[in-house]
């Protein structure tokens, strides 16, 4: 009976320790791209994104045939000549909330994180540091964040007669609503 | 006491196990979203493969100003500039209306013909959630020859006129292989002698392969079967041509033997042969305006 109750008593231990993770299946991301010539924008709303309350592990992943652009040739070029999204359909992060398990996702606030990590796009992986708002309420996280984004550091190839009109660094913005993963 | 020891070191490594793996992908651990679906895209670059109406429609919204020039025959020779002397030209404005649903209207110097034309995509290959093999499209247009009658008392309007209906049914294999067929049927209101027919069965194939991520290779062949036209005219459609794309624009050349650029001029009144030099040169230039922004959800 005592090794019984021992047992238990373990196993809920364990599981206290055990993190709690948080997902979405419908996250934003929108990036843009602003130049003399041309302003470009583009939004996808089905942003797969999961995170570890206690460890801060966090990763995303990106349909890239998902995005939306104002003009449909755009949106065509983005995919076929771009990000090649028969290729690489999905974009990818993985990395850490820096001191997760000293932050309070459970209960209602503002506060702020440093997130590094690894983004794959296009089939090339660099290392992306950035400071993410979480801010917690009614059980929902929102988690916001913004980096930069320099395409040709993923391999995407801009031609010439084009390259005035995407911006050298676009601006990509995330901003998801996290549910407890039950 | 061993054992309870024993039981705590095997309780905690599995639990602890269990954690460690989660952390290693936890996007595994959600499953992909079984309730997408992924339609084929780009199965080509323009709306027209060449002459023919290609698996792809003008996007909602968009207005497609399209100019198309088929220049003489090749072996005209040096006194025609092999062909480039001359040169028959379509303008057209193709609107896209619904995703699935674009319309047309032109106007070529070939029998000085109005056309207008309008496309509905029925079916959509796709992969995910929804399984579809093939895109099928319907498509009908209409042609009015506007040439001055060569004997007005019997002009009538409605002889000027001739429809096309077709069938397009393709798939696009691979991120660089398309191929659709399309069984067509002309009517024409009035014919010239008693042995051709109103109506005209055609079956066509075409397709495209790219070679670069912005060109790609064209083609298509109509077949007409036998016994429908008069004889001048059973020289099948065939076209091969490359698309390049630059920018906001699709440049499409090619060599055809047909001059006439609406379906019933090429398919039923095709009067050149390859294999006697009728080849022209021709290019199609479209350029596309968004007018109606799409909706933000």
């Amino acid at each position: 009976m005592k090794k019984i109750i021992l047992v238990g008593a373990l196993m809920m231990l364990v599981s206290g320790l055990q993190a709690q993770k948080y997902f979405t299946r419908s996250g934003q991301i929108s990036f843009f791209s602003s130049t003399s010539m041309e302003d470009i924008e583009a939004h996808n709303k089905t942003v797969t994104a999961i995170f570890d309350s206690q460890s801060g592990a966090i990763q995303f992943s990106v349909t890239m045939k998902s995005f939306q652009f104002e003009k449909a040739l755009m949106q065509e070029h983005f995919n076929e000549n771009y990000i090649e999204s028969a290729k690489f359909p999905k974009s990818t992060f993985k990395g850490v909330i820096e001191g997760a398990s000293d932050l309070d996702f459970t209960k209602d606030g503002t506060f702020t994180a440093k997130i590094t990590g690894k983004l794959t796009i296009h089939g090339v992986t660099n290392e992306v540091t950035t400071t993410s708002t979480f801010t917690v309420k009614n059980g929902v996280i929102t988690g916001e964040a913004k980096i930069n984004v320099n395409p040709e550091d993923y391999g995407i190839e801009i031609p010439g007669v084009v390259r005035e009109k995407i911006a050298k660094e676009l601006e990509v913005s995330m901003k998801m609503d996290f549910k407890e993963k039950k | 006491m061993i054992r309870k020891f024993f039981l705590f070191a095997v309780v905690l490594s599995v639990s602890l196990s269990s954690y460690a793996q989660d952390d290693m992908d936890m996007l595994d651990d959600l499953g992909e979203d079984s309730t997408l679906i992924e339609y084929a895209s780009a199965s080509y670059k323009s709306t027209r493969i060449i002459n023919a109406i290609s698996l792809e429609n003008t996007a909602e919204g968009v207005l497609d100003l399209r100019i198309s020039h088929r220049f003489g025959t090749m072996n005209s020779g040096a006194e025609e500039f092999w062909g480039l002397d001359n040169a028959i030209t379509r303008i057209g404005f193709d609107y896209g209306f619904r995703p699935w649903l674009m319309v047309g209207v032109g106007r070529s110097t070939y029998e000085k013909a109005y056309d207008g034309f309008f496309k509905a995509k029925i079916l959509r290959q796709s992969t995910g959630a929804k399984n579809m093999p093939v895109t099928l499209q319907l498509f009908s247009s209409v042609m009015i020859n506007s040439l001055k009658a060569a004997n007005p008392s019997q002009d009538l309007f409605t002889s000027r006129m001739g429809y096309t209906f077709q069938v397009i049914v393709g798939r696009k294999f691979s991120e660089g292989t398309t191929v659709q067929l399309m069984p067509s049927l002309v009517h024409r209101n009035f014919v010239e002698t008693k042995t051709e027919k109103n109506d005209v069965f055609v079956i066509g194939i075409g397709g495209r392969q790219k070679f670069s991520k912005r060109a790609a290779v064209t083609y298509e062949f109509h077949y007409v079967l036998p016994d429908q036209l008069a004889s001048q005219y059973v020289d099948y459609s065939f076209s091969v041509g490359v698309d390049l794309e630059t920018g906001g624009h699709v440049f499409q050349l090619f060599l055809t033997n047909s001059a006439g650029m609406n379906e019933q001029q090429f398919l039923t009144q095709n009067t050149g042969d390859w294999a006697n030099g009728d080849i022209r040169l021709g290019f199609n230039i479209s350029r596309v305006f968004t007018v109606k922004k799409p909706k933000s959800e």
